[in-house]
């Protein structure tokens, strides 16, 4: 594909940029800023901030308590940015809990499965102990992997994840014998921070279902640039932040069939979750409620319902369509650089917008710093999947990502600064 | 280019040509330190020639991945501290750290630090002060373990 052919044209980049305040500020000295980090955290449109700032001078109170006004405004709010983002991905209004973020969400999931075991009839089955399996990937972001680790360790059960192949994809050869009918849970990413792949995920779920197991899919990444219909990824739970989809931090997402919330015990407890309090012993609200322990994050809420509506307006097929076009663009672009290697997939199929790279004798945080110095901004290190950066033996890498509002010419910058580093290390 | 600021015509020699790399014996005490945030990693030998604050540091060996900053910063912390007795040594360390972790306020001392003043310009940048400070937590590390070996305690 020539460089040309790859110039994206689904979107009026320049329109949507005058929407993102920080994108026309400048940094070191001057300098243009080129953001190419949304992958650790998008920036903000204007609506977005105006919809915290308006629910704070206009709606603030506590949500779900109280019958003032400001109190029935505010839950109106609250619970309109739940349909917002149910609608978003598919799901039905009570299957979306409010977290903290998706480490809460899918941490949220791991500890309801650890509390199973002492937690009643209805929540055995999801009770996880010696002799049950939980299946991840080498892959997963941390955030994916850890909590996972942790409910082995406290229940001990047995950890197994599928391995990866030289150009970044699950080693999906023996999915069988990966997957066993021991397997109690099978989380996985459905597109890798680190090395952009997009994950089969029908093979994975319907293995899974088949010997009983649950999925829990880490959308961090697929949800704020493609189109995501929970229903269709076969998913049993997804987790996905706020803040790397245009909306505020402190807020994300988990989606859980009704069912199955249904029947979970919860993992937080406290106030607003509960249905009948005694000193004896107390009863838990039904979904979403029981899990949204205390007041949460509204104005936050607000703010991602504000960014959905946001990516709405564009059209997620529009974004994906952009982002698409870069990707090819930019791998088209550092394929010209002598000494740079692509960590993951090499071709912009089943691949999104997060590309990883080393360069021959230059160390990540190097490359990285150049960048920074003319206004690249990048991500360096081991983007928290540190078993990516064994399985390909380096040490970290430097990561560009993109999101709708980069052009073309934020890739040339890249490109040229990567050169540019090459020159100062040579 | 605020960058010259940082990568020091010092900084970039030593990077290319280490000093002291690789890792020999014999040793009192070896660490292994990761910086957690970017995955470098170094290990580190240290041998000395007695059990005191007097005794001589005979030799620090060291190996390792990592940005040019921890790389450098290695190798100036061999030619700086071998020969030094451990007290001395300690003492360069802990200036070392004042000046890393001073946001590029502390004016650095020159007779003292030597080639390591060339990292003044590393403190005002605050994500890359954990890489050039990575070798001297090691090697401090290493010297307490070193001297509790030797006596036999615990450091």
């Amino acid at each position: 594909m020539t460089a040309t052919a790859a110039r994206p044209s689904a979107l009026d980049v320049e329109a949507i940029r005058a929407d993102f305040p920080i994108l026309s500020r400048t940094v070191r000295d001057g300098r243009k800023l080129v953001y190419l980090d949304s992958g650790a955290t998008s920036q903000k449109p204007r609506q977005v901030l105006d919809a915290e700032r308006e629910f704070y001078e206009q709606h603030n109170a506590a949500v779900h308590r109280g019958a003032h006004q400001l109190a029935e405004e505010a839950t109106d709010l609250y619970e309109g940015a739940r349909a917002t983002v149910a609608a978003f991905i598919g799901a039905q209004f009570d299957e979306i809990v409010f977290t903290k973020n998706a480490t809460e969400g899918i941490n949220l999931v791991a500890y309801s499965l650890g509390n199973a075991a002492t937690a009643g009839p209805e929540a055995a089955r999801f009770a996880v102990g010696p002799g049950d399996e939980i299946v991840v990937t080498e892959m997963e972001h941390h955030a994916n992997l850890l909590p996972w680790q942790q409910l082995c360790q406290r229940t001990g059960a047995t950890l197994r994840w599928f391995g990866l192949t030289d150009d970044g994809r699950l080693d999906l050869s023996d999915v069988d014998s990966v997957i066993t009918g021991r397997a109690k849970v099978v989380a996985l990413t459905h597109q890798s921070n680190a090395l952009g792949t997009i994950n089969p995920l029908e093979v994975i779920s319907a293995r899974a279902h088949a010997v009983g197991a649950l999925v829990v899919l880490d959308a961090c990444q697929s949800v704020p640039h493609m189109p995501v219909d929970v229903m269709s990824t076969g998913a049993d739970f997804v987790a996905f932040s706020g803040h790397k989809m245009l909306g505020p931090t402190g807020v994300g997402v988990l989606w859980g069939r009704r069912e199955l919330l249904a029947a979970m015990p919860p993992f937080l407890t406290g106030g607003s979750m509960i249905e009948v309090v005694r000193m004896e012993g107390s009863t838990f609200a039904p979904p979403p409620m029981r899990f949204e322990a205390g007041v949460p994050n509204i104005a936050q809420a607000v703010g991602l319902g504000a960014a959905v509506d946001y990516l709405d307006a564009v059209g997620m097929e529009k974004v994906h369509a952009h982002e698409r076009a870069l990707t090819a663009y930019a791998l088209d672009g550092l394929a010209t650089v002598d000494g740079l290697r692509i960590i993951g997939p090499p071709t912009n199929e089943a691949r999104g917008g997060a590309v990883s790279f080393t360069v021959d004798g230059i160390h990540p945080h190097d490359v990285g710093q150049v960048l920074d110095d003319l206004g690249v901004a990048v991500r360096v290190g081991h983007h928290c999947a540190w078993p990516v950066m064994r399985r390909y033996a380096v040490p970290a890498t430097t990561r560009a990502t993109f999101y709708l509002y980069n052009s073309t010419d934020d890739i040339d910058a890249l490109v040229a600064g990567v050169e540019q580093a090459k020159r100062f290390f040579s | 280019m605020q960058m010259e600021s940082l990568y020091q015509e010092i900084i970039l020699d030593h990077y290319k040509h280490p000093h002291g790399r690789g890792l020999r014996d014999p040793f009192g005490a070896e660490v292994h330190h990761v910086n957690p945030t970017c995955g470098d990693e170094i290990t580190l030998r240290v041998q000395l020639g007695g059990t005191d604050a007097e005794a001589k540091v005979e030799d620090v060996s060291y190996d390792g991945q990592g940005c040019s900053i921890s790389q450098a910063s290695a190798s100036v912390l061999y030619e700086l501290l071998v020969g030094k007795t451990v007290g001395e040594a300690l003492a360069v360390s802990e200036e070392f750290r004042t000046l890393m972790q001073g946001r590029g306020k502390v004016e650095p001392d020159e007779d003292v630090l030597e080639d390591a003043v060339a990292f003044a310009g590393v403190a005002k940048y605050p994500a890359r002060v954990k890489c050039a400070l990575l070798s001297w937590m090691a090697f401090k590390d290493a010297t307490a373990q070193a001297v509790g070996a030797e006596t036999g305690g615990t450091p």
